[in-house]
């Protein structure tokens, strides 16, 4: 799977939002945008998602013109959007059930994908009995199990604690590594892409374009303590810097 | 911050020189001693007198109240108005026809419980409210969906419904004698044009309210429209749905007595009317508290469904 924008703009009436973002995702790829608030990182990831329509310029997932929502593009809100009358299991059989499988064959996927998120203890609990972590952590699971060719993530640490967050990235990046899915997510927690993302696209605004691009030299293994390290330090600040030199200037 | 100037925090190198004169400016003329940010906060508040603070608060949570002064409350609700009764038509203080006694209400509902005319009457309403009632939340959960779900059913039907909700139903009452006569159906017509354009647009409300991104995340999700509605928007709607139904059965049970008090041959209504002919006040009377039980028991009832169907909901 190879998703590529070309030439993507977006306008809301006069206000011109997105411009000229070309944007390349490889198979198997774990990227991160962050960019000041209001730069479009958000419309950018509905774009890709097919809930709104681009103004122009083409967004592709393997040559194919995206038209509209799909499951090959999965979709985790930064509130979890959990269907909250389901039970975990039930939220995250949603789109199988939408699929002609076997009853068993859908178990067996939901029980799977539960225990990849260490729920399965919870999986009769309904919505509003989970933590905000835990909350994630089913949006996570429903959209995977959908086996989608990228997933797509807008903030979904954003409304969680320090801790809590941390043991989300850990786990999301240990998701990445066991299923191979291509990752992209949309943060404004540069320390988050840096941690977790093989490549970090900056957004500068006024109107949103791709104003720089940071390889992440950083080994495989990313254990917490490699915040600690020189090389993340330095990083960090390439992107942070970066962040605000594309800030907007109204 | 209190204590630096100008050459404390490193990170306050652009800042501070700024503070300093800005300070100053404040603080015009006091003292140079003090340290200028402490002035710069502390200059007109020195001679405030203390704020004083008020004696009586809110409690935000409300006062709780153990469940047994609960009920002894729910009782006296009832029991003391019961007690007034007693005491007033036992002491014979107004006469007999205006306010009959709690003996004599008694012994009509027995009698017209022996003769069979309370079930039958009962029954006679009861299918009236079910079959107006029904036709009307029929037509006004999918007209409500529509209405809730797309811009151009909103703009349709927003103005009709909403001006037609004005109009009393039972003003309708003589037209529809003269269209439909004096049979059934007008009574269940005028059940459903006093239900459906509030049941309509209370029901598009609960709709409107499903929160957009549950639907778009179906969508993501692969469903299709349709889907989204069935499995989404529906389940969601739900417990509001059976809400507005709540408050519109009242209003159809108040509707069907209303109606057959202008013209029926049966039902509840109708039985108040016969026995106003009469100078039946105690018949009046018991008619009156098995309407008002009847309403309740259909109000349980539906409280009971929709806490079932809600459990999701916090
Ligand atoms: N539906 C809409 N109609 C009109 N303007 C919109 C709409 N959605 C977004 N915008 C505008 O687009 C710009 C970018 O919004 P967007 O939500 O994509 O930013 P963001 O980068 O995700 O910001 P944040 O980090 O705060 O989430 C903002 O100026 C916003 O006002
Ligand atoms: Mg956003």
């Amino acid at each position: 799977m190879t998703l590529a924008l070309r030439d993507v703009g977006k306008e809301y009436g006069r206000l011109r939002v997105l411009d000229g973002i070309d944007l390349t995702v490889a198979p198997g790829e774990f990227v991160c945008i962050v960019g000041a608030s209001g730069s479009g990182k958000s419309t950018l990831l509905s774009l890709i998602a097919g809930l709104a329509p681009a103004t122009r310029g083409t967004v592709t997932l393997d040559g194919e013109p995206v038209t509209g929502p799909g499951p090959e593009r999965g979709l985790v809100f930064q509130s979890g959007a959990l269907f909250p009358f389901l039970t975990v299991a039930e939220n995250v059989a949603f789109g199988l059930r939408l699929l002609p499988l076997p009853r068993a064959d859908r178990a067996a996927r939901v029980e799977w994908y539960l225990r990849e998120v260490g729920l399965l203890p919870l999986a009769g609990a309904l919505p509003k009995e989970l933590s905000g972590g835990q909350r994630q952590r089913v949006a996570i699971a429903r959209a995977l199990a959908c086996e989608p060719s990228v997933l797509l993530l807008d903030e979904p640490f954003g409304a969680l604690d320090v801790q809590t967050k941390e043991d989300m990235q850990l786990f999301l990046r240990q998701v990445w590594l066991d299923t191979g899915t291509t990752v992209l997510m949309v943060t404004h927690d540069v320390e988050e892409a840096v941690l977790l993302a093989q490549r970090v696209i900056v957004l500068g605004c006024d109107p949103g374009r791709v104003a720089a691009e940071v390889p992440v030299t950083l080994p495989a293994e990313r254990p917490l303590e490699i915040k600690r390290t020189a090389g993340f330090h330095a990083l960090r600040s390439t992107v942070e810097d970066l962040v605000r030199a594309n800030m907007s200037t109204r | 911050m209190t204590g630096g100037r100008g050459h404390g925090g490193g990170h306050g190198r652009g800042l501070l020189p700024g503070r300093v004169q800005f300070a100053a400016h404040l603080a015009g003329a006091l003292t140079p001693a003090r340290p200028p940010a402490a002035a710069a906060t502390g200059a007109g508040r020195e001679g405030w007198a203390p704020l004083p603070r008020r004696a009586v608060r809110a409690r935000p949570s409300g006062r709780g109240l153990p469940g047994r002064a609960k009920w002894a409350l729910r009782a006296a609700s009832l029991l003391v108005p019961l007690a007034a009764w007693l005491v007033i038509g036992g002491a014979q203080l107004v006469e007999e026809t205006f306010l009959p006694s709690p003996a004599a209400v008694w012994a009509a509902f027995t009698e017209m419980l022996a003769d069979g005319r309370l079930v039958s009457d009962t029954l006679a309403s009861l299918g009236r409210v079910g079959a107006g009632f029904g036709l009307a939340v029929l037509i006004s959960v999918p007209l409500g969906f529509v209405m809730g779900m797309s811009a151009a059913g909103q703009a349709l039907f927003e103005p009709g419904v909403g001006l037609l909700r004005y109009m009393p139903a039972s003003a309708f009452i003589p037209l529809l004698i003269i269209w439909l006569g004096l049979g059934e159906a007008s009574k269940v017509a005028i059940l459903v044009i006093g239900v459906v354009f509030f049941n309509t647009l209370m029901t598009a409300d609960v709709v409107r309210k499903v929160p957009g991104e549950l639907r778009q995340a179906a969508a993501t999700l692969g469903a299709t429209s349709g889907e989204i509605v069935r499995k989404v928007v529906w389940p969601h709607a739900l417990p509001g749905i059976l809400d507005a139904m709540r408050v519109n059965a009242a209003a159809a049970w108040n509707l069907v007595v209303v109606a057959e008090l202008v013209a029926a041959e049966s039902g509840l209504g109708y039985r108040i009317v016969r026995a106003q002919r009469f100078l039946q006040t105690d018949t009046i009377f018991a008619v009156l508290v098995v309407i008002g039980l009847i309403g309740l028991c259909i109000d349980v009832l539906l409280r009971v469904l929709r806490d079932r169907v809600g459990r999701w909901s916090a």
